[in-house]
């Protein structure tokens, strides 16, 4: 039996700005991880995957990554995604300061 | 400092418009990801976690004081208002965007500076020992031949696509301080049997997944061969190089596929064919290319008032004692500005210090600027008498940290708060450890101590030469800190051992707190260093330390 599919997101960076960015199931790029849309199903995560990569204007390098359902929307599973939604921990620098208000 | 020809400068203006066409492509859809990731990296331009970064070349290490103000500038036009000088002699910007990089590489244009070749599979930036031109113990100065092997890298049509990048670090010292045991090439200057000045020639030192210290191929190799030499051991790379995985396409693992002695015959068999191809313009080069580093005038002038001050004041003799290092001329010393104040990020200055440092290296330092491996900036050339002065000044500044060489002098990669390939962070670590063993008043303590941290196998942290190594990796999820002992960057360089298990994030600095605090228990005396000390007793009572404790408290 196949391994069971974890919930995935589709995420990258702005191909001007470097942000990273998720999509949405409305079709945008939203800079936070909770809107994203959370894809249960393997079929639809390629589907969703390929919109992404022909996003050539938008954005650059779109990748699925593991998250889980949370109180507000998706949530990252793995430490390394939580890093990129909200920037270094050295400095107050990316997600973190810009989307603070 | 070598001055920018016009053949330079056009090269450098040319790349910058060619690479303005690319950006511009790429931003209307032209070009693709694909096509063009190869473009922007052959520029220094990388796609990392949070935002693009550019990576800049100093070539050896070496800047003038307008250089660092024009940093300073595009930290604060393009940036955030900071650059992070990094343990391969280059500065990087955290927050450039894409956009903005041709103005940014124009405005590097202006001051004879670029970022080419900083990556890709190519001859990257040479680095050299910080202290050149300065140093008590330097046989020659190595920046000229640095300067020869960066123009002739540049651009050099059969060198662009190796198998995979190509680093090569030289030093004019027989105490080495540019690591080049762990360099694809590593050149050593020495002395001949006659006395006269050549190259130890090392070939396939690396540290990353598989690290090895390089192998000699040449015990003594005249100045006049090194080009033509150089050129014999890349096109013997090229040939045989691993093209087909990317984990065994450095040379290190074609120098240990090869042989020692197989790959330096070929080296040699190359030597020979392509030795009578160089008529002699590249020392012609190289003689014009010395002048330009020509030594400054030096001050004659008294030293008493630093003897006296160096007396009085017991802060400036802290840093005097660690940040100091001789120089050739008695009357000056070698100063190391600290980019390690406690608790800051390890290598980071921000555009302010900049400016500061570039106007304390005019007024105090001959113009003369460095950056280390080890992340921190040099004024190679400080009259002694200036000292306390120049002290105080940075001391205002937050550059005034005494730690050089020190517990929290640490070498430390981005890790994950800013690298894309990085499976931990460093950073942080880095802060906590300084902070940490500041507390407790260990440090001076606890004396000559490298701690190296990287973010994950790559090794830019240059974890396995660190007294103490700390490796970060994600361990089913979660960072997770494998600890070496036992490395050594010198010219007596030893990959450090791994003790065994790793630690979690919260458990990393009070492991090192163990290792250290059996350190003090087992020295014979207060002069006897980490590294001594471990040469001596061995791993074992360092696992100990490390590993018993931890299973006394879970049995508790």
């Amino acid at each position: 039996m196949s391994r069971r599919f974890t919930p995935k997101i589709v995420t990258a960076n702005r191909l001007r700005e470097g942000d990273v960015v998720y999509l949405t199931a409305d079709d945008r790029w939203s800079p936070f991880h909770h809107e994203a849309e959370l894809i249960e199903d393997e079929a639809h995560a390629q589907m969703r995957l390929l919109f992404a990569n022909a996003q050539k204007l938008t954005v650059v390098g779109a990748y699925l990554a593991d998250a889980r359902p949370g109180p507000n929307g998706p949530e990252p599973t793995h430490f390394r995604e939580a890093f990129r939604t909200r920037g270094p921990s050295n400095y107050p620098h990316g997600k973190q300061a810009d989307l603070a208000n | 400092m070598y001055s920018y020809s016009d053949f330079d400068e056009a090269f450098v203006r040319a790349r910058v418009a060619q690479f303005s066409q690319q950006v511009e492509r790429r931003l209307d859809g032209s070009l693709t990801e694909d096509e063009f990731r190869p473009l922007r990296l052959m520029n220094g331009l990388y796609l990392q976690l949070h935002a693009y970064m550019l990576r800049v070349a100093i070539p050896y290490g070496s800047l003038s004081p307008r250089q660092m103000r024009q940093l300073a500038h595009i930290a604060d036009t393009w940036d955030k208002g900071y650059g992070h000088f990094t343990t391969r002699q280059n500065i990087q910007f955290n927050w450039p965007k894409l956009p903005d990089v041709p103005a940014i590489l124009s405005a590097l244009a202006d001051v004879q500076m670029h970022a080419i070749q900083t990556s890709g599979n190519c001859v990257r930036n040479v680095t050299a020992d910080h202290f050149a031109g300065a140093a008590a113990d330097e046989i020659a100065d190595p920046r000229p031949y640095a300067e020869l092997l960066r123009q002739w890298s540049t651009d050099h049509p059969e060198f662009q696509f190796l198998p995979r990048k190509f680093k090569i670090a030289i030093t004019g010292s027989p105490n080495d301080r540019a690591v080049t045991k762990a360099h694809d090439i590593g050149l050593r200057m020495v002395r001949n049997a006659v006395g006269e000045p050549g190259f130890e020639v090392i070939v396939g030192g690396g540290l990353g997944r598989t690290p090895m210290i390089g192998v000699t191929v040449r015990d003594f190799l005249p100045e006049a061969d090194l080009l033509p030499y150089v050129e014999a051991i890349l096109s013997v790379y090229n040939t045989l190089g691993r093209r087909d995985n990317k984990y065994k396409a450095r040379i290190k693992i074609t120098v240990h596929e090869t042989g020692k002695e197989a790959i330096t015959e070929m080296i040699e068999a190359r030597f020979a064919e392509l030795r009578p191809q160089f008529g002699g313009a590249d020392q012609k080069l190289l003689a014009e290319i010395r002048q330009a580093f020509a030594p400054p005038a030096f001050r004659n002038a008294p030293t008493d008032a630093y003897d006296a001050f160096y007396r009085a004041d017991p802060v400036f003799r802290a840093w005097a004692d660690t940040n100091l290092t001789r120089h050739r001329n008695d009357q000056y010393a070698i100063v190391t500005i600290s980019l390690k104040a406690h608790g800051k990020t390890p290598g980071d200055a921000t555009s302010e210090q900049m400016r500061l440092i570039a106007d304390l290296a005019e007024r105090y330092g001959h113009s003369d600027l460095r950056i280390s491996h080890e992340q921190n900036v040099i004024l190679p050339h400080v009259h002694k008498s200036d000292l306390p002065a120049l002290h105080a000044q940075l001391v205002k500044a937050g550059l005034g940290t005494a730690n050089v060489g020190l517990l929290s002098d640490i070498i430390a990669c981005p890790g994950m708060d800013y690298c894309a390939l990085a499976t931990a962070r460093s950073i942080p670590v880095a802060q906590e450890l300084a902070t940490h063993f500041e507390a407790l008043k260990l440090e001076h303590e606890i004396g000559p101590l490298k701690i190296k941290i990287s973010g994950c196998i790559n090794a830019c942290g240059h974890h396995h030469v660190g007294n103490i190594g700390i490796l970060g990796l994600d361990r089913a999820g979660v960072e997770n800190y494998q600890i070496t002992l036992g490395g050594d960057g010198t010219e007596d360089a030893v990959i450090g051992e791994k003790t065994g298990p790793g630690f979690a994030y919260d458990e990393i600095v009070p492991a090192i707190e163990r290792i250290l605090r059996a350190y003090l228990d087992l020295r014979l005396e207060p002069a006897e260093t980490f590294l001594q000390t471990f040469r001596r007793v061995g791993m074992e009572p360092f696992k100990a330390a490390l590993y018993e404790t931890e299973r006394t408290q879970d049995a508790a």
